[in-house]
């Protein structure tokens, strides 16, 4: 499936932006950094941060599909085609 | 090594907790005394964390009921409810759980965290979508997953966030299966059941309720809450435990679904598993009979969460939402809770530690539950300790 560009790099700026505003991530956010691991968000926070984007976008993340998501990356692509569904 | 390599971070929590002398999630009950005492670390403590709301533990009747039924029938059924372990006591008691909900159908189980297990995982399956509160029980949680239905989950008692999922699912919504707590467990707050009955009348989703802390609590007959809020019939499935208002163990399932019979024939955590005793099912009837008739025991019961709920909202304490018999108490991070912890059980109080993620939120709780049982002496016993303590604590986490 060809990636839409620009849609990818708006999702990728929004999420950023909320990530931004959780204390102890790191300044510089990359799309390959672990969520968990390198961006340093235990199980409570994930939660916030999802549920923040599921509002942003009008959409719903399964629990299931949440399990697979390790990078920024992962959730970006991912927000993406819940969007596009 | 190998396979417990993953669990070194419980053997370092555990080595900062032996040092301290009693480990929190591992208390040895020397001897149980009554309802509300026991004897712990050499000293009699006052219990105020026990599930045991109606205190129907040492209930004579319930007591002499099991004794008799081990000595007429034995001390097990050796057997799965499918197998040799349907006793004529499983099916009477079947029978009087109907009766007492006034549904059509009822299961028992082995254990409420079995019923919620079977009944889940039976019910949902890939292709389904379940969407349960956020601070569902371990038992909610793990029977979803092990149907490997969509799971989604909603804020905590927020039915504004369930609408919203609900409006997402389109026309999935009428054949997803929502699940909530008549109490829940940690904050003791009831869920809006009255909301979301009414939101099952414009989507027309199942709705299943698990009355584990509400059973004998809530409604004028003591159903819980699809009593209390006047909803029974909107319920589809009631899931309950043995193990709290009824004093024993075991769990069970009710339903007007005539299907849910069908459970019993697939659902492996009923099929694989030993049936309760014959000692649990005539106490646990026996105690039914009590539940049922105990209007007394409730108010007795709410008398005393009003009293400790309030004795505590007065010392400056943040609690839990609303006033039932599970009050939470927040005392700030998790090494001041485990040493609040410890110095209630130093001056003769046990309640219950409770640390994220078991506690909502990453807040970290002293939980207390308090019983029928208790006598007001008791309950002014609790607030008064945990008056010294708010003195010790200086009350950093109590509202400016
Ligand atoms: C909400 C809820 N459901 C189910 C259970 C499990 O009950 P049981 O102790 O019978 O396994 C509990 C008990 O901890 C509970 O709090």
């Amino acid at each position: 499936m060809a990636v839409p560009q620009k849609d990818y790099a708006e999702i990728f700026e929004a999420v950023k932006a909320i990530l931004e505003r959780f204390d102890k991530v790191p300044e510089c956010i990359r799309e390959e950094m672990e969520i968990v691991n390198d961006l340093g968000l235990d199980s409570l926070r994930v939660m916030e941060l999802v549920q923040e984007v599921e509002d942003a976008y009008d959409i719903s993340f399964t629990l299931n599909e949440l399990a697979e998501i390790r990078t920024v990356r992962d959730f970006v692509l991912r927000i993406q085609k819940e969007i596009e569904a | 090594m190998g396979l417990f390599d993953k669990l070194a971070f419980v053997a370092q929590a555990r080595q900062a907790l032996d040092e301290m002398g009693i480990d929190p999630f591992n208390v040895e009950i020397e001897e149980i005394l009554s309802p509300t005492e026991a004897r712990i670390a050499g000293r009699k403590v006052l219990l105020a964390g026990t599930n045991n709301y109606l205190g129907l533990t040492f209930d004579p009747r319930c007591i002499e009921a099991a004794c008799q039924a081990t000595r007429s029938e034995g001390t097990g059924t050796t057997g799965s409810r499918t197998a040799n372990g349907t006793f004529a006591g499983h099916r009477a008691l079947e029978r009087e759980l109907a009766e007492f909900f006034g549904c059509a159908k009822a299961i028992v189980f082995s254990t409420g965290f079995v019923a919620n297990l079977g009944v889940i995982s039976t019910l949902t399956g890939p292709g389904d979508t379940l969407i349960i509160d956020g601070d569902s029980h371990a038992s909610i949680y793990d029977g979803c997953r092990m149907g490997g239905a969509d799971i989604l989950r909603f804020r905590h008692n927020d039915t504004v966030d369930l609408e919203k999922r609900l409006r997402r699912l389109g026309d999935r919504a009428k054949n997803t299966l929502i699940i909530v707590e008549g109490i829940y467990s940690m904050l003791g707050d009831r869920a809006p059941l009255a909301k979301i009955v009414s939101l099952k009348k414009r989507y027309g989703f199942w709705l299943l309720v698990d009355e584990a802390h509400s059973l004998g609590v809530l409604g004028q007959n003591g159903r819980g809450l699809g009593e209390e809020c006047g909803c029974m019939d909107d319920v589809d499935f009631i899931i309950g435990t043995f193990s709290k208002s009824l004093g024993a163990i075991g769990g069970f399932c009710v339903s007007n679904h005539p299907e849910l019979d069908l459970v019993r024939y697939a659902s492996r955590s009923y099929l694989f598993t030993a049936s309760p005793s014959p000692a649990t099912i005539a106490s646990v009837r026996r105690a039914l009979q009590v539940l049922a008739a105990g209007a007394n025991l409730r108010e007795r019961l709410w008398a005393n969460a009003h009293r400790l709920y309030e004795g505590l909202s007065e010392l400056g304490y943040r609690l839990g939402p609303e006033p039932t018999p599970v009050v939470a108490v927040y005392m700030g991070s998790k090494e001041e809770t485990l040493a609040c912890w410890k110095e209630l059980l130093e001056n003769g109080i046990y309640v219950n530690l409770v640390w994220p993620p078991a506690a909502p939120k990453g807040e970290s709780l002293l939980r207390c539950s308090v019983s029928a049982a208790h006598t007001e002496e008791q309950i002014e016993r609790i607030v008064s300790l945990f008056g010294d303590l708010a003195a010790n604590v200086g009350l950093r986490h109590a509202p400016a």
